[in-house]
Formats: C-alpha cells, sequence, structure tokens
C-alpha cells in the first residue's frame, strides 16, 4: 500500500510538471503558440517551445539555437541553466518532471508481451551520447541547423507538430518530406514505447544522456545505505532502466526499486552524506 | 600504501571538489549569461514558431 501511494506521488508530480507546462490551452485552441514572458525560461525536461500549450521554452531548442549563434556570443545562460539542472538534479529530472517520459511510461501501461532488458539494450543505451554531441552539439555548430529538433526530436512532433498543423491550413500546405519522416519516427518510437519500457530516454534521448553525465556528483537523488545493503542485487534486477547500480548514469531516480529492498537500503535525499558502498552490485541479466 | 576506505574518503572528497567547482561554474554562468541578457535570447526564439522542431525545416 505503501509503495502503491510512493508510485502515485511521482505520477502525480509527472502529470502535474506536464500540465504546467502546457497550461497555454488557447494555444491548442486557436493553433496559436504563448509568446508571454515566461518563455525566457527554461524547464528541465523535454517539452517542445513550439507546443500550443507551452508556456516555458525546451532545454534542448534553446541550446540548439544557443549553439547556432555561438560564433557571436557565447551561450553562457543555456549552459548555466544547464549545469544547474545537472548538478542539482542529474536524471531525477527525467524521472519525475519530463513529459515525454511520461506519456511514455502510460504506453506501457498497455498490456502486451514486453521485451526485458538485456546486453543488447545496455549497448544500444550509448546511441544517445553519440546523438548528443552529433545532433545537439555538432551539427548546429557546423551546419548552423538545430540537428536534433529538425531530424528526430520526437516530442516537437507530437507536440508541435500534428497541434499547429490541425490548426493552421498554410502548415499544412508547407509539411513536406521532412514532416514525413518525423512523423513516421514518432510513431516507431511511441509504438516502440508499449513493448520497451521508456525506449527513447534509454536509447536516443540527449537529455538523459547529458544529465547522466552528472550521475555522480548530482546534489539530490537515489541514496543506497552501505551500512543496510547486503548487495542481493535485487533492486538492479527489477530495474526497467539499464543500470547496473542504482544511481549510475543509466538511473532515471524513479525511486521504484525502494519496493524490491528488503533492507531498506534505497532512499531519496541529499547525496553528500552517505558514503558509496564499495561494491557494485552482481548483474544477473 | 592507502587502505580501501581512505582511498574512498578521498574520492568523497574530489566528489564534493568536483561539485562545488560545477556548481559554481554554473552560477557564474547564469550570471555572465544575464549581463548578455542570455533570457531574451531564448525568448527570441520560443516566441516564434520553430519551423524546424515541427517538421517543417
Amino acid at each position: 500500500m505503501k509503495t502503491r501511494w510512493k508510485t502515485l506521488k511521482r505520477r502525480w508530480i509527472q502529470i502535474i510538471c506536464a500540465v504546467l507546462y502546457n497550461c497555454n490551452l488557447t494555444g491548442f485552441a486557436k493553433g496559436t503558440i504563448y509568446q508571454g514572458n515566461l518563455k525566457s525560461i527554461c524547464i528541465p525536461g523535454l517539452n517542445c517551445y513550439s507546443c500550443p500549450g507551452a508556456v516555458f521554452s525546451c532545454p534542448l531548442g534553446s541550446l540548439q539555437s544557443a549553439l547556432l549563434s555561438s560564433k557571436y556570443r557565447f551561450p553562457y545562460y543555456m549552459l548555466g541553466m544547464l549545469l544547474l539542472f545537472g548538478i542539482l538534479l542529474g536524471r531525477l529530472i527525467c524521472g519525475f518532471l519530463c513529459p515525454f517520459g511520461l506519456v511514455q511510461e502510460l504506453l506501457y501501461k498497455i498490456p502486451t508481451k514486453k521485451l526485458q532488458k538485456n546486453v543488447w539494450t545496455r549497448r544500444l543505451s550509448r546511441l544517445k551520447y553519440v546523438i548528443l554531441a552529433v545532433f545537439v552539439i555538432l551539427i548546429p555548430l557546423v551546419f548552423l541547423t538545430p540537428g536534433f529538433c529538425k531530424y528526430i526530436c520526437p516530442a516537437g512532433t507530437l507536440e508541435g507538430g500534428f497541434p499547429l498543423l490541425l490548426k493552421n491550413e498554410s502548415l499544412r500546405q508547407l509539411a513536406g518530406r521532412l514532416f514525413q519522416w518525423k512523423a513516421l519516427l514518432l510513431v516507431i518510437l511511441l509504438v516502440s514505447a508499449v513493448f520497451i519500457f521508456r525506449s527513447f530516454c534509454r536509447f536516443f534521448c540527449p537529455l538523459g544522456a547529458f544529465y547522466g553525465l552528472f550521475h555522480k556528483m548530482s546534489l539530490f537523488g537515489m541514496r543506497i545505505d552501505p551500512e543496510k545493503c547486503n548487495d542481493c542485487g535485487l533492486c538492479v534486477r527489477h530495474c526497467r532502466m539499464d543500470v547496473k547500480k542504482v544511481g549510475d548514469a543509466e538511473c532515471i531516480q524513479c525511486g521504484e526499486c525502494r519496493k524490491d529492498c528488503h533492507q531498506c537500503a534505497l532512499s531519496f535525499g541529499l547525496k553528500h552524506d552517505i558514503p558509496e558502498p564499495e561494491k557494485k552490485y552482481s548483474d544477473n541479466i | 600504501m592507502k587502505t580501501g576506505s581512505e582511498q574512498k574518503t578521498d574520492m568523497n572528497k574530489t566528489t564534493k571538489i568536483i561539485r562545488g567547482s560545477v556548481l559554481a561554474a554554473a552560477v557564474l554562468l547564469l550570471i555572465l549569461g544575464l549581463f548578455q541578457n542570455g533570457p531574451a535570447d531564448i525568448w527570441n526564439k520560443a516566441v516564434r514558431i520553430c519551423y524546424e522542431c515541427i517538421g517543417i525545416g
């Protein structure tokens, strides 16, 4: 009962964030986007700023846009925001504050056979770092176009593309091959999310890749009490992400592993006051 | 030769130093960005429909 309540709390935080980020309901009705001052603020999760409902900015879109003009101005503000999000929360943002993560988790609830994590999913989880380096950093710097937003981002297609095209005849006429490619990619990712837990987050999300770099340093997140932990590895075995240890770069800090720990060794909190455990958990996949 | 727990303590100290440095760097970058009118740049981009984002190109 208590663990169900903890899962429900996280779900409510995800829903509240998704609604807060996209509360400009008149935008959906009119097919326009919000143009108020709140758009100068970046939210930490993936949420396209061309979504008619979006009242804040997307960190990835803003970063790529800043890199486009970095020849003229170094993007201090954007880098500072991302570093701050990373160092304070790391991938806890993925587990609690990302609307696209919520969409995938809800799709995974559809009762079908599921693909379990294995050595191949772990290898594929490295792809997101390549996407970060190439599409988010290199392509904007070299080719002066937002590579990830333009060719990959499913949140842009789902939240921005479809709602805007539905309401705007002029935009529908401009949609061509690129929109077809992005729509196809979106469908593939959404369908895969039914069978593979958080498929986009695990294999493709450059924001998750970036925040994962802070897994050792972030101030707040999942902690393991080494005095209570008996190294049974249940937490890693039951985790649906490709983790080798609770709190590593693949851990989205959702806290679902707490219900599996018989020793009550796992908790949320400030990470500085509990020392790191000696051993890694056994990988029984 | 350091024992395992001494090495662990050193690593924790290093983590804390790195954490503090990154936090300080983030705050410094934010302040510099504020002087550079960074929020206005974000706003300027975000209030226009991003054709690349929605698949128009």
